[in-house]
């Protein structure tokens, strides 16, 4: 793995290295009602906790063991021909970082240099809420779609499955999970609405600056 | 030389062969009223709005547009094909839900995988590892002649896993099949559909395909 590579991972995120199921940043039912609180004993208690456990059990005993997620997650994407371990590894990350993505009284607006810089690369907030909602609406069967940074530009990207912006080359800044389990229960078939809930009421704009802090120090300080 | 302008046949949501209630308690209601009022008629209609863009897009000439139409064409043409076997390949248990197939498909089983419980758990397992979504088929392929267990991402048809594969019966393992009554354990869910496979249609379609390929 590149250099670059690590220091992308680590300035995308506070993700845990280690195999940890990491509790989301507010207890389960502090979304209410934009994301119900059996939603997240699910998604996170059984879902989330599932990529974890079987991570560790698929590791075990493979020259992966003692690896930690982002390299495990570089090494399996393998250039997109996916190795196993892939889905557990990218998954258990995208996961934990989804839960840091939101928090309660979220969304809406932010303000300051980010809203400065969303505006620049997408000529305004409504045009980044079209793009990220379109992308987050059109990604076919299972996905999420993300705010990413590379090159100095922000962008809207939308992965299948467990894929996400670091084995891409970006930095991700923002996530929305689009598998049916993310809104299944409290929307059903209703992803617009799900999505345009969590644009509203869940996005923390505090962790995507926060991210985006780190995502161009990272930039700058590897030539 | 002339478009061809003939009327477009669109696709149209099927009636399901039965109540969205009678296939409880293997799959619940509620499931069965969004799974084919909303999932399947979803894939309908979008499928039709591809369907007439691909026609002006050829009446134009517009080949990009011919090209970048494909996806959105597979994606709901083929959902709309996959669930359109899958309500025929469900029956209530009054109706011969989870009834064993007749010949000549219970001894080709046999053949093949052993026994039907062989054939069950080998579908069951394959269905149960398909990451993201997609369906679990049991197919026969007529070149090869022999039965097959295939599984396909997304919405893609049996048959883009090979020309000659005909789908028998398809198992669909998106969320949305399972989520509201399972939530995640698809393995559960694998475990209690088959007491609502219609192995009737499996082996009447299986039947047909017998007697033309001569020794199977």
């Amino acid at each position: 793995m590149s250099s670059f590579g690590s220091k992308r991972m680590a300035a995308s995120s506070a993700v845990t290295a280690g195999y940890v199921l990491k509790p989301p940043p507010f207890s389960l039912d502090a979304l209410e009602p934009h994301m119900s609180r059996q939603t997240l004993e699910f998604h996170w208690g059984k879902h989330h906790r599932a990529y974890v456990d079987n991570l560790k059990k698929q590791v075990l005993g493979t020259e992966l063991e003692g690896k930690t997620i982002d390299h495990i997650i570089h090494t399996t994407y393998n250039n997109g021909d996916l190795l196993p371990a892939f889905n557990n590894a990218a998954q258990a990350w995208n996961h934990e970082f989804f839960w840091e993505s939101m928090k309660p009284n979220g969304g809406g607006k932010p303000a300051g240099e980010l809203l400065a810089l969303l505006e620049r690369d997408f000529t305004s907030y409504e045009k980044f809420y079209d793009e990220f909602n379109a992308a987050a609406a059109t990604q076919f069967g299972a996905g999420w779609a993300w705010l990413a940074y590379a090159n100095d530009k922000l962008k809207v990207v939308k992965t299948p499955n467990a894929v996400n912006p670091l084995v891409l080359g970006s930095f991700p800044l923002l996530t929305i999970d689009v598998w049916e389990h993310a809104y299944y229960l409290d929307f059903q078939n209703r992803r617009p609405d799900y999505i345009k809930t969590f644009m509203n009421n869940l996005v923390s704009w505090e962790a995507v600056s926060a991210r985006l802090e780190a995502a161009k120090a990272a930039s700058s300080s590897s030539a | 030389m002339e478009p061809c302008l003939e009327t477009l046949k669109t696709a149209s949501l099927p009636d399901l062969p039965y109540t969205y209630d009678a296939l409880e308690p293997a799959i619940s209601e509620e499931i069965m009223q969004l799974h084919h009022q909303k999932h399947h008629q979803a894939y309908v209609t979008n499928y039709n709005k591809a369907l007439n863009s691909l026609r002006s897009a050829m009446a134009d000439g517009d080949h990009s547009s011919v090209v970048k139409l494909q996806s959105l064409i597979k994606f709901n043409g083929g959902g709309h094909v996959n669930h359109a076997i899958f309500w025929k390949n469900l029956a209530p248990v009054q109706e011969g839900g989870g009834k064993p197939p007749h010949d000549p498909l219970s001894s080709a089983i046999d053949a093949h995988f052993g026994s039907l419980e062989g054939l069950i758990q080998k579908m069951s397992a394959e269905g149960a590892a398909v990451q993201g979504s997609g369906w679990v088929w049991f197919g026969l392929d007529k070149e090869l002649k022999r039965l097959v267990v295939e599984t396909t991402a997304n919405q893609d048809p049996l048959v883009t896993k090979g020309s000659h594969l005909v789908p028998l019966i398809g198992i669909d393992v998106w969320e949305h099949a399972y989520y509201p009554q399972y939530k995640n354990a698809r393995a559960e869910y694998l475990k209690n559909i088959w007491s609502v496979i219609n192995w009737k249609y499996a082996a009447d379609i299986f039947e047909k395909h017998h007697r033309d390929l001569n020794e199977f």
